[in-house]
């Protein structure tokens, strides 16, 4: 995993390197300074030499400036290498969503994908960060003052041969023990902001069905558990620093007590013991933070581990090696034979050959039940799903056979589920074709019934839409997005049910201008009316993933009774 | 870019001591353990000050028994024990101070959360309309979790650290008067760096804010419109902007966290250079005759005890004014004025004898009674009907925009009535005030002939079923979803509503049934079987009123029509209210009101309105136009 995410140091790597570097310039010049001290002790007050003491303290006071400057250059560089680093990743992911086809879209939540983004990257940054300062500074500073008090007194260091081992592992056993209740935890919490976030999307229903103290006491059950929880975790938390507390006066005294002894028998200075002391304090902190860095750096290999998950997806429709820049030459589509499952399971499809061709030109409507598979068979047309077998054809070639930005520039598609973005009316209107003209706007708009709504407003093309569309209603929002597939100026237009919002009569122009201005277009349109699809050239009724019947309005009244059944159950009461 | 709810700079709290204090007072809730709490804070503090303390007359003894002769330890022992017996104290005050203030935190912490639950399904949708998802959440996760940083951390730090600094400058005095004003002088000297480098830091600070916001707001907007990126290919171009949002935010957090991290390294070498200067000054004293071995040792000790406190309080400090600025907007929202519910009048199962009486009754019986409270104080049962009555009513969701006009009209029990217009013609506002989730302006809403803000809110809405176009499915089995509608459903009442719905077929097939665990957005289920269940969880509820928004929009026609006839059923002697798209959805409505702006333009049953040729003809028949 490590290895994975090594090469996002790429561009700051020599920072990366100096700082751990420029570190042990500032541990070697703070470990050496109690060791002056001692000296000025030692020797400068037996001696009563004032020249000595100022030498010796203008070098101290000269090595803790270098260190302050060491250290603060060292952070600086942690933090450029680290945020650096996290650029990269964060741009890395993006990109690779961006790669991602529906298939691999399918498998992620948009909050998971976002949270990835988000919060991981921002831990594998400060764990980096720690990394880079941390994982340097304490080890360097546990061994050099490890060394320098066994160089004061061999003897005495016994003491830190117990402590160490002693703090070290306590504190690897604590970490070892929390971890688990910490992930508890935090799975606790989770659940909790879900429902949260569930209740406060749905209030309308919670309202509605009056079941407020019906969400407060399950609130009130799981708020409780994460008390609970988290009392588990912390509890084992509070007891490091009392440990680390006594285990540095139990040194401490140790170090008097013994020490004392030497420096009455004289084979140890007050200076030198001083020192030790000193040395005690240092040596156990590093500890401390070393293992507060390695808790850090368990929590974010979680991250490491869901980015690497990202990283690794492979997008499940690349270009096809031999893909040449060919460009569909009409609007004409033909499925041979398709069949396709989003399980890639034979068992189990969604669409079970199918077999269709359809003119460049031609109007086609797809009419049939929920989950008779009308999208997924037109979401093959723009090859945002590959086939399981068969073969889907554009302007007279495999859609396998292109590169995917040139056949879906040929193609407009209108999703069900439509999005828009903020910025403004144009802003998101110039997705289709960022350099339309203003009268291809207009036209695009005029064809969409978008044309006299958008003037309506005050800022007409301007008006900013705020996130996801909010400013606007759900059928202006579904012209909205029809004539911003139209602005493409595609061979094929697919509609997927993108007139539902719209009043009928609304309904009605959009297709009256579509069979005046798109003449040439190939138009696939899904729909739930009747109304909407019968003056199409042709119409597929879909039934459980099969074609149940194509032809005419007028044929299918006779022939089709699935048809038959749908237009009346929508013409009831009609003369 | 972001919407409003995302720009979230480094806030600092508008009230800040009242903020404080009202935090306080969740403090002070539990007297007992909090005074044990800052007892114990006080005795760790003191027994590592007063335990360098005790280095003095150590190191002075010791040199001294050097000077006599004295070759053992044991004369020390007392003072060594006293030194034991302090740092004991001091590790059991960490450990109870620790241990109380985490029950302490943790047990506020949840009282927090469900306060601010508790009040948010309290709160009128007004609430809801008026901030975004996210900032609401970000209340229940980031606000909450500052919070619990500030009670379990920042807090006993900035008071631990306040007692060290005290506690060691005093130490410092007695020990040396003339050392001190060196001390002075580079604490001086920190102060100065750490307000420059404080200031520093906010500024870029809060760039480093804007610059996240932005970078994610922008990947949130994104990847919830990936599927429109891929179909316009936009894969190159929304990279590339977000390349650009990435330096940005790279730039400024770099920025911002250097002017953060540097300050430790400088604090603890200024700290370093504090030692150093005193070591050498101290031993200048000692040569002069001036000051004593001891004194040096417990001196140079105490400066490195020094500066951690001073980085301590600089640091807890802005951490926790960002935390009160959190505070502040829980307290926000646990202080936000609730639903107003005047209303007495009550709901009740009741069970209908043959003589027309009536009788509470505990469990379900599929009939339902308003207890009207009389003057005596007792209870009068009348049946719910579901006549409901508007008079002349205007509302606004805006002052000064009405969005209804001077609405007349009535539904008689067991009528249907639909509402018919184009998008914001005022159709879902009116059925969000005959179940009062907004307040009427003027005029008057009755059912069974009560001004509808006699009933208690809970009452009147428990009297409606609604089922929106956006249906709002919670993460739990298929079945829980449907009894959501009603909690004591058994599990063939549920079977049942589903069948009504026709969802009964769909949900048999499901891997697990009825126990199929629907995910948070139901993306298991197609929209139309996510509305199936919607109907299901009305129709288990068997209310007298029935509010279909759109119901039926993402339902295919041939599907609605297979459900058609469960529909009928679940209508049967309800009033209901239906917005459809379709036309062919309310056809059979006994009355069809047309909406225009907020004003009636037309009404009757679909052939009076065909026969009248308005809006409503135009409507209708624009679907035929093109034949």
């Amino acid at each position: 995993m490590l290895k994975k995410l090594f090469p996002f140091v790429k561009g700051y790597r020599l920072t990366s390197i100096l700082s751990p570097v420029v570190i042990t310039v500032e541990v070697v010049l703070e470990v050496f300074i109690p060791l002056l001290m001692a000296d000025i002790i030692d020797v400068g007050i037996p001696a009563g030499d004032f020249g000595y003491v100022l030498k010796k303290g203008g070098l101290m006071i000269v090595m803790c400036l270098g260190a302050l400057v060491a250290g603060a250059l060292a952070a600086r560089l942690a933090i450029y290498s680290s945020n650096g680093a996290a650029k990269n990743l964060r741009m890395s992911v993006f990109e690779k969503i961006q790669s991602f086809s529906f298939k691999n879209t399918d498998k992620y939540s948009t909050a998971s994908l976002l949270t990835r983004l988000t919060n991981d990257i921002t831990n594998i940054q400060s764990c980096f960060q720690m990394l880079l300062r941390m994982l340097t500074r304490s080890p360097m500073m546990l061994i050099m003052a490890t060394v320098f008090a066994i160089r004061i007194s061999p003897q005495l260091s016994m003491i830190l041969f117990l402590a160490i081992p002693f703090l070290g592992l306590t504190m690897f056993l604590l970490a070892r023990a929390a971890f688990p209740r910490f992930e508890r935890m935090l799975k606790q919490y989770d659940g909790m902001n879900a429902r949260t976030q569930e209740t406060l999307i749905a209030i309308r229903v919670v309202k509605a069905f009056v079941r407020g103290d019906y969400e407060t006491e399950r609130f009130e059950d799981s708020a409780a558990a994460l008390k609970k929880a988290q009392r588990a975790a912390e509890s084992l938390m509070i007891v490091s620093s009392p440990v680390m507390q006594l285990t540095v006066y139990s040194c401490i005294i140790a170090a008097i007590w013994i020490g004392g002894g030497h420096v009455l028998n004289g084979t140890l200075t007050s200076g030198a013991l001083m020192s030790f002391i000193t040395y005690i304090t240092q040596i156990l902190m590093s500890l401390m933070m070393m293992t507060f860095a390695f808790i850090n750096f368990v929590i974010s290999s979680a991250s490491a581990k869901r980015i690497c998950e990202v990283l690794d997806e492979v997008p499940a429709i690349r270009d096809n090696d031999a893909a040449t820049e060919l460009l569909p030459e009409d609007g004409s589509v033909e499925f041979r034979d398709v069949s396709f499952s989003y399980s890639d399971n034979p068992e189990n499809p969604t669409l079970e050959h199918i077999s269709l061709s359809v003119r460049s030109g031609e109007v086609i409507g797809i009419v049939g039940g929920s989950g008779s598979g009308k999208t997924t068979l037109v979401q093959l047309i723009p090859r945002l799903y590959d086939v399981l077998s068969g073969s889907v054809l554009v302007g007279g070639h495999d859609v396998r056979d292109y590169k995917t930005d040139n056949l879906r520039a040929a193609i407009g598609m209108v999703l069900q589920k439509n999005v828009l973005f903020s910025g403004t009316i144009r802003e998101n209107l110039l997705w289709g074709k960022a350099d339309a003209t203003q009268e291809e706007i207009d036209a695009a708009c005029r064809a969409a019934c978008a044309y006299d709504f958008i003037q309506s407003f005050p800022d007409k093309y301007e008006t900013d839409l705020g996130q996801g569309g909010v400013n606007v209603s759900g059928g202006q929002k579904q012209r909205l997005c029809i004539a911003r597939a139209l602005i493409k100026q595609p061979k094929v237009l697919i509609l997927d049910d993108s007139t539902s919002a719209c009043d009928t009569a609304t309904d009605a122009n959009i297709r009256r201008a579509f069979r005046e201005e798109l003449a040439g277009t190939t138009k696939i349109i899904i729909a739930q009316r009747v109304a909407s699809v019968m003056d199409a050239d042709r119409i597929v009724v879909l039934d459980d993933g099969k074609i149940d019947a194509i032809g005419t309005h007028a044929e299918l009244l006779e022939t089709n009774e699935i048809y038959r059944e749908i237009y009346s159950s929508q013409q009831k009461g009609v003369a | 870019m972001p919407g409003p709810g995302k720009m979230k700079g480094i806030a600092r709290p508008q009230n800040g001591k009242k903020t404080f204090l009202r935090l306080l007072s969740y403090l002070t809730e539990h007297p007992v353990m909090l005074t044990c709490a800052f007892v114990a804070l006080a005795f760790s503090a003191s027994a590592s000050v007063l335990g360098t303390y005790m280095l003095k007359p150590l190191f002075n003894s010791i040199a001294e028994m050097f000077q006599s002769g004295v070759t053992s330890m044991r004369p020390l022992l007392g003072t060594v024990l006293t030194l034991v017996a302090i740092y004991l104290c001091g590790a059991a005050g960490t450990f109870v101070s620790n241990f109380l203030l985490m029950r302490l935190s943790t047990g506020i912490l949840e009282k927090v959360r469900v306060q601010m639950f508790t009040k948010m399904q309290r709160l009128p949708l007004r609430y809801f309309d008026s901030r975004t998802h996210g900032e609401i959440m970000s209340l229940y996760s980031n606000d909450t979790d500052t919070l619990r940083e500030t009670l379990s951390n920042s807090l006993p730090q900035l008071l631990t650290s306040t007692i060290t600094l005290i506690g060691v400058f005093g130490m410092m005095l007695v020990l040396s008067p003339l050392l001190t004003l060196l001390v002075v002088v580079v604490f001086f000297l920190m102060m100065l760096i750490i307000k420059n480098i404080g200031s520093k830091s906010s500024k870029y600070f809060k760039a480093r804010q804007e610059a996240l916001a932005q970078a994610n707001g922008y990947a949130e907007e994104l990847l919830e419109g990936q599927r429109e990126v891929k179909v316009f290919c936009r894969e190159d171009a929304s990279v590339t902007r977000f390349a650009e949002l990435s330096e940005n935010l790279r730039f400024a957090s770099t920025q911002a966290m250097t002017y953060a991290m540097i300050l430790m390294p400088i604090m603890g070498n200024l700290s370093y250079v504090l030692y150093a200067a005193c070591a050498a000054a101290g031993a200048g004293l000692t040569i002069a005759g001036m000051m004593d071995i001891g004194t040096i040792a417990a001196y140079l000790q105490y400066t490195k005890q020094f500066s951690n406190p001073v980085t301590m309080i600089s640091q807890q400090f802005s951490g926790i004014l960002n935390s009160l600025a959190g505070a502040e907007r829980i307290f926000n929202l646990i202080d936000a004025e609730p639903e107003t519910d005047e209303g007495d009048i009550e709901i009740a199962y009741v069970v209908k004898h043959e003589d027309g009486s009536l009788t509470e009754n505990e469990t379900f019986t599929g009939e339902w009674a308003w207890k009207v409270p009389q003057e005596d104080g007792s209870f009068r049962l009348e049946e719910v009907h579901g006549d409901v009555r508007f008079t002349n009513v205007f509302f606004a969701y805006t002052e000064g925009h009405d969005v209804l006009k001077d609405i007349t009209m009535w539904a008689k029990p067991g009528q249907k009535l639909a509402f018919v217009g184009s998008t914001g013609a005022g159709k879902t506002t009116i059925t969000n005030l005959i179940n009062r989730f907004y307040d009427i302006r003027s005029g008057e809403v009755t059912l069974d002939g009560y001004d509808i803000r006699r009933f208690r809110k809970d009452a009147l809405r428990r009297s409606m079923a609604m089922v929106l176009q956006d249906t709002h499915l919670f993460t739990g089995t298929v079945r829980e979803n449907i009894r959501y509608g009603r909690l004591d459903a058994t599990d063939e009442e549920i079977v049942e509503a589903a069948k009504l719905a026709n969802a009964h077929n769909f949900i048999r097939h499901l891997p697990q049934g009825y126990d199929t665990v629907l995910t948070a957005d139901g993306t298991n289920l197609s929209q139309g079987q996510r509305q199936l269940i919607a109907i299901a969880r009305a129709a288990v509820s068997d209310a007298a009123i029935l509010i279909l928004d759109e119901a039926t929009s993402s339902i295919d026609t041939r599907t609605e029509a297979l459900i058609e006839k469960g529909m009928d059923r679940l209508m049967k002697g309800r009033t209901v209210f239906v917005i459809a798209h379709r036309l062919s959805t309310v056809r059979n409505a006994n009355a069809i009101i047309v909406l225009e702006n907020g004003k009636i333009i037309e009404r009757g049953d679909h052939d009076d309105l065909l026969e009248q040729k308005g809006k409503y003809y135009q409507l209708y028949t624009g679907m035929f136009e093109l034949n």
